[in-house]
């Protein structure tokens, strides 16, 4: 259907010209949206790259009074990209096991409803996961693994500090990791299972016919193949995690300092524009400040998205 | 692992000794590894499970006639005899801003699935709308609600539902267009090609053939797409803010059920923090439900 088919009736060309452009208008207005809103995110943001400068990337002084204001963005980028990345450790071991499990070692009639039971975990709204991280894994967090391993890793030379805390509320940075991790695990899941599936059986079955373990298979055989999709199903799950709101703004603390420990409260972009956007004034330094942040994350994100499907573009075809 | 298994087959036989153990070694890393799978697949399995007691458990526990049916009140500090709350201005605000964000984005998806589909086919605007829409549709939802602040609640004025309906709207649209267009390809060639030799004029090859041919599955994107700005909060904090009354205004603030569930969860008074699980469980049951009618649609089709 390469070439417009025309009627020899005039009434369906041009209803047909009509159809088309009217497919294309559509298009080209998503093009113009995503435009659009890095267009609003940077002009909306231009006063406090103006009145700040480059510098307030690596300031952390968070102060709304007015005459001495200052909107350091160190915090919530340290924030974000900590939480980001500590989620991904969490998650992509035990999304490959899943994906392992489900294409490899499961029965048949285990994978159908595990698969779709794991799918369903993706549709939980984040602010679901944000409530039970809150009031469920935070408290579990705090009670064994803050307590108990914060104290006897918090006393090891230099590294200790990372796990040292006296954070009493339990919402911290790895509260959110851990929340976040859970999150992207259904993706992360999904797409390597879908990768893995696309490897051509008698590679699989020539690897066994050598004697090879299921888990030799998987190591030399399957993961070489796709690998490149593997790490693209990675991307999306950062892409996920950098963006995600209302799960990490329950269970961070929202702390506008530097956190020393991964126990301790902080920030991330996308939570500390939750939070103190709706309250600043229209039009306000502040407002202009969270917009730059906002563009700033937009950034990050696009070029991870971008990434992810560039890697996943085998697959996608 | 694999130069091992080389190792055995070319090992002389009074190696076999090592060859044996190299083969116990080999056996036991890939028990480990089967556990690890197993294990990380129960641990998955346990989070979904948690969730959903947890909802259940205390949502049900919170959910009675006055939630649904009362509007927001503020905690009654323990004293029995005060008003107690519900939730029923949220459900409200959050079918009509799902409704409208739904009635609006999927028109917009649906022409540009079937763009993508039956136009652009390898051409270069193709890719790069299709490129444009899947960015979108994991891009974080709160830069949506900045962008649609900016644009619609700074020159009006004020938080409004038609701010919450056209965020929700933009959210639509990139799962609709993955479906649609998904689903349009799966539709054989040779429907196409009958049509068209019958004489009729492409646009009406798509409207009346492949659309309806593919009908369940475009149904299923729309299904998934509304399941999604079901419970969708961080747009909304900054287009429709929310509203502890019954609003059917689309020119002021308007409550939703994730906001609802958002403020009175962080309220600390547990009675505000029950109705917040009330709320929870309703959002959960309709986002699951509906995409398990979605999945059984789709499988249909299969």
């Amino acid at each position: 259907m390469q070439q417009t088919v025309t009627s020899p009736r005039a009434g369906g060309a041009v209803g047909d010209k009509i159809f088309e452009w009217l497919c294309r208008g559509a298009g080209l207005l998503v093009l113009g949206l995503l435009g659009a809103i890095i267009l609003t995110l940077f002009i909306g943001g231009l006063p406090a790259f103006r009145e700040f400068g480059l510098p307030v990337l690596w300031s952390t002084d968070w102060n709304p009074v007015e005459g001495r204001e200052s909107y350091g963005a160190a915090v919530p980028v340290v924030g974000t990209i900590v939480t980001a990345i500590l989620a991904i450790l969490i998650a992509v071991p035990a999304a490959f096991g899943i994906a392992f499990y489900l294409t490899e070692l499961a029965p048949e009639w285990i994978r159908g409803p595990v698969g779709t039971a794991i799918e369903l975990l993706a549709a939980i709204p984040s602010i679901i996961f944000g409530m039970w991280g809150l009031f469920i894994l935070v408290p579990i967090i705090q009670n064994y693994i803050q307590l108990p391993f914060g104290e006897v890793l918090g006393a090891i030379p230099v590294i200790g500090v990372i796990f040292d805390s006296n954070n009493f509320a339990g919402t911290s940075l790895f509260a959110a990791a851990v929340v976040l991790a859970i999150m992207i695990l259904p993706f992360i899941a999904a797409t390597m299972r879908d990768v893995f599936l696309t490897v051509p059986a008698v590679y699989k079955e020539s690897a066994y016919g050598l004697g090879c373990t299921r888990w030799e298979v998987m190591n030399k055989v399957v993961i070489p193949y796709t690998r490149v999709s593997v790490v693209g199903g990675i991307m999306l799950g950062l892409g996920r995690a950098l963006g995600e709101t209302m799960a990490v703004t329950f269970v961070i603390g929202n702390a506008n300092r530097i956190a020393t420990s991964i126990f301790d409260p902080s920030t991330t972009i996308a939570s500390v524009v939750a939070m103190e956007f709706p309250e600043s004034l229209m039009g306000s330094l502040k407002q202009s400040s969270l917009l730059a942040l906002g563009f700033l994350l937009f950034v990050i994100s696009f070029i991870v998205l971008a990434t992810s499907r560039w890697l996943l573009r085998s697959r996608l075809k | 692992m694999s130069t091992t298994t080389f190792d055995i087959a070319t090992a002389p036989a009074k190696d076999q000794a090592t060859a044996r153990s190299l083969g116990r070694r080999r056996k036991m890393v890939d028990r480990l590894v089967r556990w690890a799978c197993v294990g990380s697949t129960i641990i998955g399995l346990i989070f979904l499970a948690s969730i959903l007691a947890t909802l259940l458990y205390r949502g049900f526990a919170a959910l009675d006639l006055t939630v649904l049916t009362k509007e927001f009140e503020p905690t009654t500090y323990g004293d029995d005899t005060a008003p107690r709350g519900g939730l029923v201005h949220a459900i409200i605000g959050s079918l009509i801003q799902t409704g409208i964000g739904t009635a609006i984005g999927t028109p917009i998806g649906l022409l540009v699935g079937t763009y993508l589909a039956e136009y652009a086919r390898g051409s270069k605007l193709g890719e790069a709308v299709r490129f444009v829409s899947d960015v979108l549709l994991s891009a974080p939802s709160i830069l949506i609600g900045l962008f649609i602040y900016q644009m619609v609640v700074l020159p009006m004025g004020g938080f409004s539902g038609l701010a919450g309906s056209l965020a929700l709207a933009i959210i639509v649209i990139p799962v609709v267009v993955r479906t649609t267009e998904d689903m349009l390809t799966l539709i054989p060639n040779t429907l196409r090609e009958a049509v068209v030799a019958l004489g009729a004029p492409k646009w009406k090859m798509v409207v009346l053939v492949t659309w309806r041919a593919a009908l369940s599955g475009i149904v299923t994107g729309i299904l998934l797409a509304f399941a999604r700005i079901t419970g969708e909060t961080a747009p909304l904090l900054l287009t429709s803010f929310g509203n502890s009354v019954t609003s059917w205004s689309l020119g002021r603030s308007m409550a939703s059920l994730p906001i609802a569930i958002y403020q009175q969860a962080n309220s600390g008074f547990p009675d505000l923090i029950d109705i917040a699980w009330a709320g929870a469980l309703l959002v959960t049951l309709g986002v699951l439900s509906v995409n398990i009618v979605a999945r059984v649609l789709l499988r249909k089709r299969k």
